[in-house]
């Protein structure tokens, strides 16, 4: 993402709710430094699970999660079962990641019917690659029941789909060979 | 309040009688007993769920926004094929009877039927298709039809979807598809379900392994209305509970080729095992709640609903002559609540709800 004032990119990410109106800040080094915004040292993981929406919430505001968008929290979901918005999906990812999994017998990502069919190319090849990766952390993890799940279901991608993809991960390759 | 964006002045419901409000359309669309596989499949539903993008789900919406989506939908181009004479009716403008009407007929859950924020519902003219507006998502668009059919079903409500998909922007995440307010409907967002009428399985108490085999296959079995409702009337309503990572089509195949008939079969093999060699115990059975229906001045629901499934075995099975199909079929309809108190009164209180299903049900078979 780039930064509001100029085309480099942005480090200081930072979302205001106030009265119900959600305002989102990014900035480069530069300018945040100009805003008065002070960079702090932090751990290299920490830095990996910022990336996440969710986390980068909890750290601005140091208090449970809050959807920007319709102000839903984690508490209020989980005493509810229900979710406030489609945003929430995103503040909420990390909680919901395994949560959904289990719900869905396993299932993590989408397959079928998408309100564009344009958009489906995209998403598959997404898919295919996600699916790769995940299969070359399973290998890697001597999980071979999930892995073998997830073969059959690169299998089934490539079946079904044939001829749309260009350019994306082929269902035959071996795990960890993600064309780039 | 009114709900002045979807109510229709004049409007009637496609079930009720135009001039006279005691009569009601005593037959379900989707009780049809001449419908493919309808001595076991009552009938087949498809419903999508889906919210439009840039408005908080339902719950969490305001009444102004509620009333929106209400409008947004409404204006959605419905195929006319499908949505021949859509009436749109406005929840708070409908009484509580008409709303239990609707939930019997199984065009609303029970959930919308008694909330109290802005919601609608279109139902078409032959009943077989309904949209609810600001349930739990901002649409549930369901086709019912009767018996095994499926694979229409889902070819409907797919049409309906590509024509509505045009007009209204969705909720859609490329990795979780479509968003809905419970993670547990998203993905591709449909349930297939089917109605299934299982009483030799429930005399020979082999619907337990049913159960058990649906819960490995990660269905769920539900009773006649659906969720939290017991299996009254040996009713069994068998849906999909996974959504993500399997496509509808994958689910149609499941559910069209190995599913239904597979329990269609066991059933009727049971019904074949029991007349062949319990013939006595089936006859005892069946003549015993015609007996019982012929001759009782009051009756609960749940008994009638107990004693019209012996009936309608029997009746498939060819062993009572007397009691047409359609009949039983009617009858489960008539002897709910608000049917009945369309018919006999909506005044009645409990015990006089119970005789009048007495008398009525007398009436129609002749006792």
């Amino acid at each position: 993402m780039k930064c509001d004032h100029c085309d480099k990119p942005a480090v200081v990410h930072e979302v205001v709710i106030k009265d119900g109106q959600k305002t989102e800040v990014h900035l480069c080094e530069a300018h945040a430094s100009a805003a008065g915004y002070v960079p702090q040292p932090q751990p290299l993981n920490q830095l990996l699970s910022s990336i996440s929406p969710a986390n980068q919430i909890v750290r601005k505001s140091g208090a449970s999660p809050t959807c920007p968008a319709c102000g839903m929290t984690l508490a209020q979901f989980r005493q509810h079962g229900n979710l406030g918005c489609e945003t929430c999906y995103e503040t909420f990812e990390g909680v919901l990641e395994s949560l959904i999994e289990r719900a869905h017998a396993g299932g993590t990502h989408h397959i079928g019917r998408s309100p564009s069919g344009a958009a489906r190319a995209t998403e598959l090849r997404e898919l295919r690659m996600k699916l790769v990766r995940e299969l070359d952390e399973a290998v890697a993890a001597e999980q071979y029941e999930r892995a073998a799940r997830l073969r059959d279901r690169l299998h089934g991608l490539g079946e079904r789909d044939e001829g749309e993809a260009d350019g994306s991960a082929s269902p035959d390759q071996a795990p960890g060979q993600v064309n780039e | 309040m009114k709900d002045e964006s979807a109510g229709d002045a004049g409007r009637q419901l496609p079930f009720r009688h135009a001039d006279d409000p005691t009569k009601v359309r005593s037959l379900g669309p989707w009780l049809d007993p001449a419908a493919p596989d309808g001595d076991v499949v009552i009938s087949s539903r498809v419903r999508i769920a889906r919210n439009l993008s840039g408005f908080p789900f339902p719950k969490r919406a305001s009444d102004p926004q509620r009333h929106e989506v209400i409008e947004s939908v409404r204006r959605a181009p419905w195929p006319e094929e499908i949505a021949s004479g859509l009436i749109w009716v406005g929840m708070r403008d409908s009484s509580p009877h008409e709303r239990e009407l609707l939930v019997e007929r199984h065009l609303i859950s029970r959930q919308f039927a008694q909330s109290d924020t802005p919601r609608a519902v279109a139902v078409s003219s032959d009943e077989s298709l309904s949209v609810m507006v600001n349930e739990e998502d901002h649409m549930r668009v369901q086709v019912l039809l009767p018996g095994f059919r499926l694979g229409e079903a889902f070819d409907r409500v797919e049409l309906l979807e590509g024509a509505i998909e045009e007009h209204l922007d969705l909720a859609f995440s490329s990795r979780w598809g479509y968003l809905t307010a419970c993670p547990t409907n998203l993905g591709c967002g449909i349930r297939l379900s089917v109605m299934l009428h299982l009483p030799a399985l429930r005399i020979t108490n082999e619907i337990e392994r049913v159960r058990r085999a649906a819960k490995d296959l990660h269905l769920a079995v539900r009773g006649f209305y659906g969720e939290g409702s017991e299996s009254a009337g040996d009713f069994y309503q068998v849906s999909n509970q996974v959504t993500l990572g399997v496509s509808e089509r994958e689910l149609l195949e499941e559910f069209c080729q190995r599913i239904v008939p597979e329990v269609v079969e066991y059933e009727r093999s049971s019904r074949s095992l029991l007349a062949e060699r319990n013939s006595v115990l089936l006859d005892d059975r069946v003549f015993r709640a015609l007996g019982i229906l012929r001759s009782a001045r009051m009756l609960g629901l749940e008994e009638s609903m107990k004693l019209l499934s012996r009936l309608r075995m029997g009746s498939c099975l060819g062993r009572l002559d007397a009691v047409p199909i359609e009949t039983v079929n009617r009858l489960f309809l008539m002897v709910q609540p608000a049917h009945l108190r369309t018919v006999a009164g909506l005044e009645l209180d409990d015990d006089q709800l119970r005789e009048a299903r007495g008398t009525m049900v007398r009436k129609v078979l002749g006792g």
